[in-house]
């Protein structure tokens, strides 16, 4: 198992990288560091398609000299997904900050529980 | 005489090309032109009332944040949550670490993943989109409606940041929100140093290098590593280290509101009716009077070029009012 997990180490990285973020979005009452765990998710992600897409030996997807051969280059698809799940997440990270910053100027403060009960008694 | 074009079949849409007046807006301006005076009033009547209530709302906020700041929080519950949390962590830890084991190695290979796809993208991507970096040649050329999407995501997010921090210009005498954040005491940005000469000395040698190395990797996507969303950044972080530098007089000169919004839209209809054509006339057999061009060179990749132009103009736009809007409310 261990021998798996040094061979295949990179994935194991995203995996533990993956996990820091989800319980810093669990354990972690405060939105921006919410925002932090879910950003380092999206990182692990990139480092997971990223690891998939490498092959040994292999040069990065542009052609040159004119060799066209899968022998020669890496797989393009990851490196193309991983620029959509950047962008988006970028996208995503904004909308929840400026989500944050609306929560914050009306309740000052920026810890979850405290705005649930906020607006739960506010409901009643 | 405006009476006689109407009359015109198309003569209101006529006008509304002109940007004459728009019909709606017509009928509101005239709406409004009746009785100026009490519209006004009623406005700044309607405001204040608004103004008044959200100050109210405010104090009863502030009391119960108080009050819960007081009052001891439940530890059992609190000591519950955090172990049902733990327990969904180490599960997830486990299951994914488990999973990790029954990859294929690192590197390999014989993998799932290296199929026929990637196999045609290399092998026939230079002789079908024209470009010498397969990267681009995918994202841009088979899977155009993908980037498309990317773009249109990242305007959406643009919108929506700038519907919920864009501040109203009129509504500084009543709102609380953009007193706070514009005047000066209590603005966020004043205690901000400002003519910073290290900043302003390093923006000055640095901005033109930023943009230069923008441009040069949105022009040269389709050739070397990059292409409109890396230069687009680029170009981005050296008009927010003008911005940081020198403040935002120069750049209001000749971008706002309206200039983000129309580079966008018009960035993103080139880009869409561009490659529907494309698609339209490779999905029925029709030759397409774009040319490949020769492989290597500039004009070369047929719509690629373009493509990765509007990309480009869109994130440079997108990072530089996402920037404007969460350091001071407007474009």
């Amino acid at each position: 198992m261990f021998s798996k997990w040094l061979m295949n180490y990179e994935e194991t990285a995203a995996v533990i990288l993956f996990c820091i973020g989800f319980s810093m979005m669990l354990f972690n009452r405060n939105l921006i560091k919410k925002i932090i765990g879910m950003d380092m998710m999206d990182s692990s992600i990139y480092l997971f398609l990223a690891s998939q897409g490498y092959i040994e030996g292999h040069k990065a997807p542009i052609v040159t000299g004119g060799v066209q051969s899968t022998e020669a280059y890496i797989n393009p698809i990851p490196s193309g997904l991983v620029l959509t799940g950047i962008v988006v997440a970028v996208s995503v990270s904004a909308l929840m900050m400026a989500l944050s910053i609306r929560l914050y100027h009306r309740y000052h403060t920026l810890d979850l529980d405290k705005i649930v009960a906020l607006t739960g008694r506010e409901e009643a | 005489m405006s009476d006689r074009k109407s009359d015109l079949p198309g003569g209101r849409f006529v006008r509304w090309l002109n940007q004459d007046q728009d019909v709606l807006e017509r009928q509101m301006i005239a709406a409004q032109n009746r009785e100026p005076d009490s519209d006004e009033e009623m406005e700044e009547a309607w405001r204040r009332e608004r103004f008044l209530e959200d100050q109210k709302e405010e104090e009863v906020v502030a009391s119960r944040l108080e009050a819960l700041n007081e009052r001891k929080v439940p530890v059992i519950g609190r000591v519950v949550y955090m172990l049902g949390c733990m327990l969904i962590c180490i599960a997830m830890i486990m299951l994914l670490l488990y999973t990790v084991t029954t990859l294929p190695g690192f590197g390999g290979e014989i993998d799932p993943a290296q199929n026929e796809v990637p196999r045609r993208y290399i092998e026939q991507g230079l002789q079908e989109t024209g470009a010498l970096n397969i990267v681009t040649g995918m994202i841009l050329d088979y899977r155009a409606f993908d980037t498309l999407g990317e773009s249109t995501v990242l305007f959406a997010a643009a919108m929506v940041v700038l519907f919920l921090l864009r501040l109203d210009p009129e509504s500084n005498r009543y709102s609380t929100l953009a007193a706070s954040i514009r005047e000066e005491p209590y603005a966020d940005t004043f205690y901000e140093p400002k003519n910073d000469s290290i900043l302003q000395h390093t923006a000055k040698i640095l901005t033109p290098v930023a943009f230069l190395l923008g441009i040069y990797v949105v022009l040269n996507g389709h050739l070397t590593p990059g292409g409109g969303f890396s230069g687009g950044a680029i170009v981005g972080a050296g008009l927010v280290l003008h911005v940081t530098a020198f403040g935002f007089e120069d750049i209001r000169r000749f971008f706002t509101y309206r200039t983000y919004q129309r580079t966008v839209v018009t960035a993103l209809l080139t880009y869409a009716f561009s490659k529907t054509y494309s698609f339209y006339t490779g999905a029925n057999g029709i030759e397409s009077i774009i040319p490949l061009g020769m492989p290597g060179a500039i004009l070369s990749g047929g719509l690629i070029l373009l493509l990765n132009i509007c990309v480009g103009f869109i994130v440079t736009c997108t990072v530089y009012v996402l920037y404007a809007v969460f350091r001071k409310g407007d474009v």
